[in-house]
């Protein structure tokens, strides 16, 4: 038993933790931080609602797009989030089914990043649309000009990927939720806080035969969300990989896809899991041993990611074809070199200071290599969309991209349309599953019945 | 006076003596038993002899119904308003992979969801458990073992005194 450590420390009671974990939304205890970041996240939500109001007056000409590059930020940003909110089901379902302990202290707000991180994704193919406001086009309702959606279409591929994804994500979230919304009933005093959570944990009461079916199909979501993560970024890679353009028409595109996505969802897990613990006092939660574990999955991650980098190079150079040498060559030297280096700087050289155990227990330092790789996954998105597309075949349709304000404001008003509810959500809810973490918990105190 | 109860209610401090106590009421004759502990005790099912639930049975059916939907639907779109586009397929199986594997996960996830909760009978925000005094510490530190009234052995004080002896910290009887 000696390869398998404690990752908790075992002095602590259960009825501490249900206490402290319930205390954080029933008596919160770092109100002036959360409203402080609560006015900036509202700032950048604001921003949004001012760039979508303008987008929806003047069009889609306000974005820097043009041809031949018409797929830019909204697509770029679109892929960059819903990469974000992979590892959150990741780290929940597959770290679940694998019976990985560790899981239980990341999983519940790494599930809620998930959330919101698709939706910001899923608003960006509705505001490149054109005339977003016709988005109900994409479903089959019966209409009264006899036109259906293209189901054909990669277009009408992310509609049912995007909400389905959203939908489970969501059933996942909630069904892990239930017994938890049980314990913060059961702690809460004020009358508002338990009618509240009274309502929402739809009167759990924790009788065997509740967990023995809710076990099952906890598990079964778990398995079902394994493979729906990896094909609804595979299919947000066939948009790319299905076309002909050179730097995109490529096998490695899946793969490369779901693990860079994986990658970056981790830098992220990572970020949220520093803040919280440091806000919140949770270091008997989140221990270091959660951060290590953290900066290996990264480590890991961003050297397969590394491995596509590499492969993509050897398949232009083995195809020989002229258009992905040319393409290729734009990336290393091209206009947008910058953002090719870019990515390779910040994904992959921070990163390599994971390698040592010290680094990977400091929260300080794995904040900021999970920001370097944040940022290198957005230069990465932004490379692969705008190096293929700025020079395609013809010479004579070769054209630039510039970000124009619109742009900017739009993606950085996404960023407050994850953080609002998810502040929100940090002050509803539970931060940190308390049935499993009890449950480890005591696992670990019968092992080791002397600790 | 034993119709309007629900059942005698024992706390124990942790999930290995309520196991203990299971297998001696068991043995003992009871066979209306139900336990509430704070997280999923293993083996508990077993002890109790829970019958095995069939969220998966539901979750197979939902993904055969979310699979044939899927199919109908876009056969159906293309048969209703077939689009030639440079010559392709109008029925293309491989293009509707991606909405067919979604819908099939979609509508299996959440029958399991609303299967779990259904068989569970969720929601029902109260319950007879719920007025005793101690049950609040249910969902903290504390695991209970309830003897429902409906038992054919059951009698109040003397299923209160077994309830005791085998190893309770507090026992009490809950009103239905």
């Amino acid at each position: 038993m000696t390869d398998r450590s404690d990752i908790l420390p075992t002095r602590q009671s259960m009825g501490g933790i249900a206490d402290q974990l319930t205390g954080i939304p029933l008596h919160f205890p770092a109100e002036r931080r959360w409203l402080i970041a609560m006015i900036f996240a509202s700032a950048l939500l604001l921003l949004l609602m001012i760039s979508v109001v303008e987008l929806f007056t003047r069009g889609v000409g306000i974005w820097g797009i043009n041809i031949p590059v018409n797929w830019a930020f909204a697509i770029h940003n679109y892929v960059w989030w819903l990469g974000i909110g992979h590892a959150g089901t990741l780290i929940s379902a597959l770290l679940l089914l694998t019976g990985s302990e560790w899981r239980n202290s990341l999983n519940r707000f790494a599930e809620t990043m998930t959330l919101f991180a698709v939706v910001c994704a899923g608003i960006y193919p509705i505001l490149h649309l054109g005339r977003p406001w016709y988005v109900y086009w994409m479903f089959p309702y019966p209409a009264t000009m006899g036109v259906w959606p293209q189901f054909r279409s990669p277009l009408e591929w992310d509609i049912w990927a995007v909400l389905t994804y959203l939908t489970v994500s969501l059933a996942f979230w909630y069904t892990g939720l239930i017994p938890d919304l049980a314990a913060a009933r059961d702690r809460a005093t004020r009358r508002g806080w338990q009618i509240f959570f009274g309502v929402i944990a739809l009167g759990w009461r924790g009788s065997a035969k509740h967990w023995l079916r809710w076990s099952q199909a906890y598990r079964l979501i778990a398995g079902l969300a394994v493979p729906l993560v990896v094909s609804v970024h595979s299919e947000v890679s066939l948009l790319f990989a299905a076309g002909q353009i050179p730097g995109w028409h490529s096998t490695i595109f899946p793969p490369y896809f779901v693990l860079g996505a994986a990658f970056s969802g981790f830098a992220v897990v990572s970020i949220i899991a520093v803040t919280l613990r440091s806000w919140f006092g949770l270091e008997n939660l989140v221990t270091d041993d959660h951060l290590d574990l953290l900066g290996k999955v990264l480590l890991a991650t961003g050297l397969m990611t590394a491995y596509g980098y590499v492969f993509e190079v050897f398949d232009a150079v083995y195809s020989g074809e002229k258009h992905e040498l040319q393409t290729l060559a734009d990336r290393f030297a091209g206009a947008y070199a910058w953002t090719y280096w870019g990515a390779v700087i910040f994904n992959f050289i921070p990163l390599q200071a994971l390698w040592w155990r010290v680094v990977r227990r400091s929260g300080w330092m794995l904040l900021l290599i999970s920001i370097s790789v944040a940022i290198g996954m957005w230069l990465e998105r932004y490379m692969i969309l705008v190096t293929s597309l700025y020079r395609d075949f013809l010479v004579s349709s070769w054209s630039h991209f510039t970000p124009s304000f619109w742009d900017w404001s739009t993606y950085f008003g996404t960023i407050g349309l994850f953080l609002v509810p998810f502040l929100i959500a940090i002050r509803l809810i539970p931060m940190i599953s308390i049935f499993e973490t009890k449950e480890l918990l005591h696992e670990e105190k019968v092992e080791k019945p002397h600790g | 006076m034993a119709k309007e109860l629900y059942g005698a209610l024992a706390e124990f401090k942790n999930p290995e003596d309520l196991l203990a106590a299971v297998r001696r009421a068991r043995k003992a004759g009871y066979r209306k038993l139900d336990a509430f502990t704070p997280f999923p005790v293993e083996g508990l099912d077993r002890i109790l002899r829970l019958p095995r639930p069939r969220i998966s049975f539901v979750g197979l059916i939902g993904a055969i119904a979310g699979a044939t939907t899927a199919l109908i639907m876009q056969f159906y779109v293309n048969y209703a308003y077939p689009l030639n586009v440079g010559g392709r397929p109008v029925y293309a199986i491989s293009a509707f992979a991606v909405v067919t594997f979604e819908l099939t996960i979609l509508f299996s996830a959440l029958s399991m969801l609303v299967a779990m909760l259904w068989q569970n009978g969720l929601p029902r925000l109260n319950y007879p458990v719920f007025g005793a005094e101690r049950f609040d510490r249910a969902s903290k530190d504390r695991f209970f073992l309830c003897v429902s009234a409906k038992d054919a052995m059951f009698a109040p004080g003397e299923t209160l005194v077994f309830l005791s002896e085998a190893g309770a910290l507090s026992v009490e009887l809950v009103p239905q």
